[in-house]
């Protein structure tokens, strides 16, 4: 900036591209701030406080009632859950198609355990459920891993295939809610502290899967392997062992989502998450979560999760029609794409220009 | 710092790698002592990264002595190299963009506290550290996005220090770097050298070579040639070793006809990569872009043909401006581009000979709109036979000929457009001796029935056998435009190596 004085705009420019390459200069209490203030999380949540705003002063009742509030929290656990499965792999530049049918397996597994041994406590039945869901993630692993097939065709016909599994297993026959026992049932209706169990189950989830992203050395090398997988390898990373864990993980949290949706709804067919995946990976994508990897956050996902369903209750409340309510949601995944594509390449040019002038 | 009488750092004796076909290294060897900074010189394609990535346990040797202090190793892979001490810093630095400047120095074997968790606070002060040892001033909490390269060596060199490397191997650490850039750098290397380490220096410079190093070897065709005290050696010493063989009869250029200029290039700059870039080419007339591999030949080119952007100049042919950034713009005035990986960017390797040929007229072929196969192999017919493509048949998958043939097949699928104007990006890399001179007899009778060719090309004997005229390309500027009968190995290096601040 030699050639003109310094104009306001140039002046905040100016900071800007300070913020962005020197953040140490700041102080550690000014970082935070600014971090959180800019990230990709908070404007993601404002939309979500936004869209309940606007349905609550339509109509009160959508948050001020005494099941609104519940069922606020509670509908968007079980895609909390595969959203923050599917946002560690898509970190890695991978994607995990086959979590709808994960889901659909171990619930029925969930289902079928209380009916065929009755008596099973229900913790034996969760673990049940989530070893069964990580091994079936590790199925894709491997393939991704050693296979070096792109995700996006392996877990394309693991979905069929784990689908195809529920199919001839559970044939028309659907477990119903007095086949599972009341002690089960009841974790989907009580609450904690006017919080949901199934709810704080995922939250909890998500709060693990975090915090692990952000202080492991295994979350950072998923971080680095999505950013350049090729770098990753000259960087004597081990890329197959981080790739297995991804979709083991992505599978476990998919099982857990099974156990969850059982409980939550009492009656399990053999269709039981058909579609899911896709909407797990909207949520992730409109969480800030960058569809080639190495950036975004679980919270993100889980904030665009529950943006996801919340907008899909909230959008009849505001009258808007049946058609539109999907073109909706069709714009916010464009919407939130295009953003991302937006600020990471004036992400970068700052940074160059930033570097040239320095 | 190891007694007197013990063993090398890293030693290398008769070592051979080939991938498929092409033999990169026949009986490559290096001998690097502790506390000394050695110099690896050799002409593009002499074998030099390739010896350092099997050192580097990127690619395994297929025989060979490998000695790391004296101890026999074989590395399958990155990891088990830098558990040995050897860091790389190779010519192309590898970052992850997405993540901040300190987490890519420590990636995979981050400082962690009690908990095992990463500590953060230890992360950023040892960057800071290290940052200040190294005397640039880098925030240790920025993403590397949009780090310069020079930036980027210096993270590198950041990760070989706080590695505490034995052996470090920098791969053309100055290419890309300024003046004061490289005198920090080099005051750098020194003082590791001071510590004991040994070092390994790859570069073209040899005016870097001399001020930096102790000892420096020679490689030639993927073989050792010589090694020297740099400090009993000489330039035109090193040159000849170097080049070291006859080049006239490799290269069956036939002097033709030079016509009126086809291609016009008057300032061509794109901040950061070249700048001012203006030169013509005549009708018949082959010339050479010669210069050292990220010099900015390969840029220009694409920039020329619209490929990439650029921000100032014009591209004229035929008398005629070619609008900026549209290749079928560059097309239709009559230019043909043949990119340096074919595979990638120039070839069809899943379709027939047939299709790939008839590939780039498609539009003039089809009736109707629909392509019927035999208009494609009609049409492709006569070139692939007057260039001796050897394929049985047309319709032959493109992916299965050699690598001599499937160049043929690119340069057919061009000359079906009837250009007047040929950009070629290294014509005979990685194809055989044999097929070599077939491309270059084939260029040269192109040039004869007056195309115009610019030949991008590494190999010094090919640009001085095959060009009417080299223009050197330094640094993204052209520093030297040297006629045939003038252009020797010590004239065109010269212009490659010194950028022209430093001349004047």
């Amino acid at each position: 900036m030699s050639d003109t004085s310094m104009r306001p705009e140039a002046e905040q420019h100016h900071a800007d591209l300070e913020r962005l390459v020197e953040p140490s200069r700041q102080s550690p209490l000014q970082r935070t701030v600014t971090t959180v203030v800019r990230s990709r999380e908070m404007s993601i949540l404002l939309v979500l406080v936004a869209v309940v705003a606007a349905a609550t002063i339509k109509t009160p009742s959508f948050l001020f009632s005494e099941n609104s509030w519940r069922d606020l929290l509670l509908t968007p656990a079980i895609l909390l859950l595969l959203a923050t499965g599917q946002a560690v792999v898509i970190i890695t530049r991978n994607v995990d198609l086959s979590v709808g049918s994960v889901l659909g397996l171990t619930a029925y597994l969930t289902g079928r355990l209380f009916v065929d041994m009755p008596g099973l406590p229900v913790i034996a039945v969760i673990v049940a459920g989530v070893l069964v869901g990580t091994a079936l993630g590790l199925v894709n692993g491997v393939l991704v891993a050693f296979g070096k097939v792109p995700a996006l065709v392996i877990t394309l016909g693991t979905l069929y295939v784990y689908r195809g599994v529920v199919l001839t297993w559970a044939g028309s026959n659907r477990i119903n809610a007095d086949d599972m026992p009341a002690g089960f049932l009841r974790l989907g209706t009580r609450s904690i502290l006017s919080i949901p169990v199934l709810t704080l189950i995922a939250l909890l989830v998500l709060a693990v899967v975090g915090y692990y992203l952000y202080t492991a050395r295994g979350g950072r090398e998923m971080y680095a392997i999505g950013s350049d997988p090729d770098a990753a390898v000259l960087y004597g990373l081990n890329v197959r062992r981080r790739l297995l864990s991804a979709f083991a993980l992505s599978g476990a949290v998919a099982g857990l989502a099974g156990v969850v949706y059982a409980a939550r709804y009492g009656t399990v067919s053999s269709s039981a998450g058909t579609g899911m995946e896709l909407q797990a990976v909207a949520a992730v994508v409109i969480g800030g979560v960058a569809i080639f990897g190495g950036s975004g956050t679980v919270w993100g996902a889980a904030i665009g999760a529950m943006l996801l369903v919340t907008i899909n209750r909230a959008l009849p409340i505001l009258g808007i029609p049946d058609f539109w309510q999907r073109a909706v949601v069709g714009a916010l995944i464009i919407g939130a794409i295009v953003l991302d594509r937006v600020l990471s390449a004036r992400q970068a040019r700052k940074l160059i220009e930033a570097r040239e002038q320095s | 710092m190891t007694s007197a009488g013990a063993s090398a750092t890293l030693e290398l004796r008769e070592v051979a790698k080939a991938f498929g076909p092409v033999v990169a290294l026949s009986s490559a060897g290096i001998r690097v002592e502790p506390g000394s900074i050695h110099a690896l010189v050799g002409e593009n394609g002499a074998g030099k990264s390739t010896l350092i990535k099997i050192v580097a346990g990127v690619h395994r040797r297929d025989s060979g002595d490998f000695l790391l202090e004296g101890e026999s190793v074989d590395f399958t892979s990155t990891a088990e190299s830098k558990a040995a001490g050897v860091a790389v810093i190779y010519q192309e630095p590898t970052m992850f963009p997405d993540l901040s400047v300190t987490e890519n120095i420590f990636m995979g074997r981050q400082p962690l506290t009690a908990g095992r968790r990463l500590d953060r606070a230890a992360m950023y002060a040892e960057a800071e550290e290290l940052f200040t040892r190294l005397g640039v001033h880098i925030d240790p909490r920025r993403p590397a996005l949009g780090l310069s390269i020079a930036d980027q060596q210096i993270i590198e060199i950041a990760k070989a220090i706080s590695l505490d490397a034995r052996l470090l191997i920098m791969d053309e650490p100055t290419a890309a770097l300024s003046g004061v850039e490289v005198d920090r750098l080099f005051a750098v290397a020194r003082s590791l050298r001071d510590e004991g380490r040994a070092l390994v220096f790859i570069s073209h410079r040899f005016d870097e070579v001399f001020a930096l190093c102790d000892m420096v070897t020679v490689m030639r065709d993927g073989a050792y040639v010589a090694t020297h005290r740099v400090d009993e050696t000489s330039v035109e010493e090193m040159v000849s070793l170097m080049v070291g063989r006859e080049v006239a009869d490799l290269f069956p250029k036939t002097p033709a006809a030079v016509g009126e200029a086809v291609l016009e290039v008057a300032g061509l700059t794109s901040t950061g990569v070249f700048h001012d870039v203006s030169f013509d080419v005549r009708a018949g007339e082959i010339v050479g872009l010669a210069g050292l591999v990220g010099a900015g030949r390969s840029e220009i080119a694409r920039a020329v043909f619209g490929v990439d952007r650029y921000d100032s100049g014009t591209v004229t042919m035929n008398g005629r401006t070619v609008a900026a950034h549209d290749p079928r713009a560059a097309i239709r005035a009559g230019m043909a581009f043949i990119p340096e990986d074919r595979r990638k960017q120039g070839l069809v390797t899943d379709a027939s000979v047939a299709r790939n040929v008839a590939g780039v007229i498609r539009g003039k072929l089809a009736k109707g709109g629909i392509l019927t196969q035999r208009a494609e192999s009609r049409a492709a017919g006569p070139w692939a036979g007057r260039l001796e493509v050897k394929t049985a048949a047309l319709d032959m998958n493109a992916a299965t000929m050699s690598g001599g043939n499937q160049q043929k097949v690119v340069i057919a699928k061009w000359l079906a457009t009837d250009p007047k104007l040929l950009i070629i990006d290294e014509p005979t890399r990685g194809i055989d001796v044999g097929t070599k001179s077939e491309v270059h007899r084939l260029l040269s009778e192109l040039a004869g029935e007056g195309l115009a060719i610019v030949m991008i090309s590494s190999e010094l004997p090919e640009v001085l056998g095959m060009a009417d005229r080299v223009l050197v390309v330094c640094e993204g500027r052209l520093t030297a435009d040297i006629p045939r009968g003038e252009a020797t190995p010590e004239t065109v290096m010269h212009a490659a190596t010194h950028p022209l601040e430093a001349r004047t």
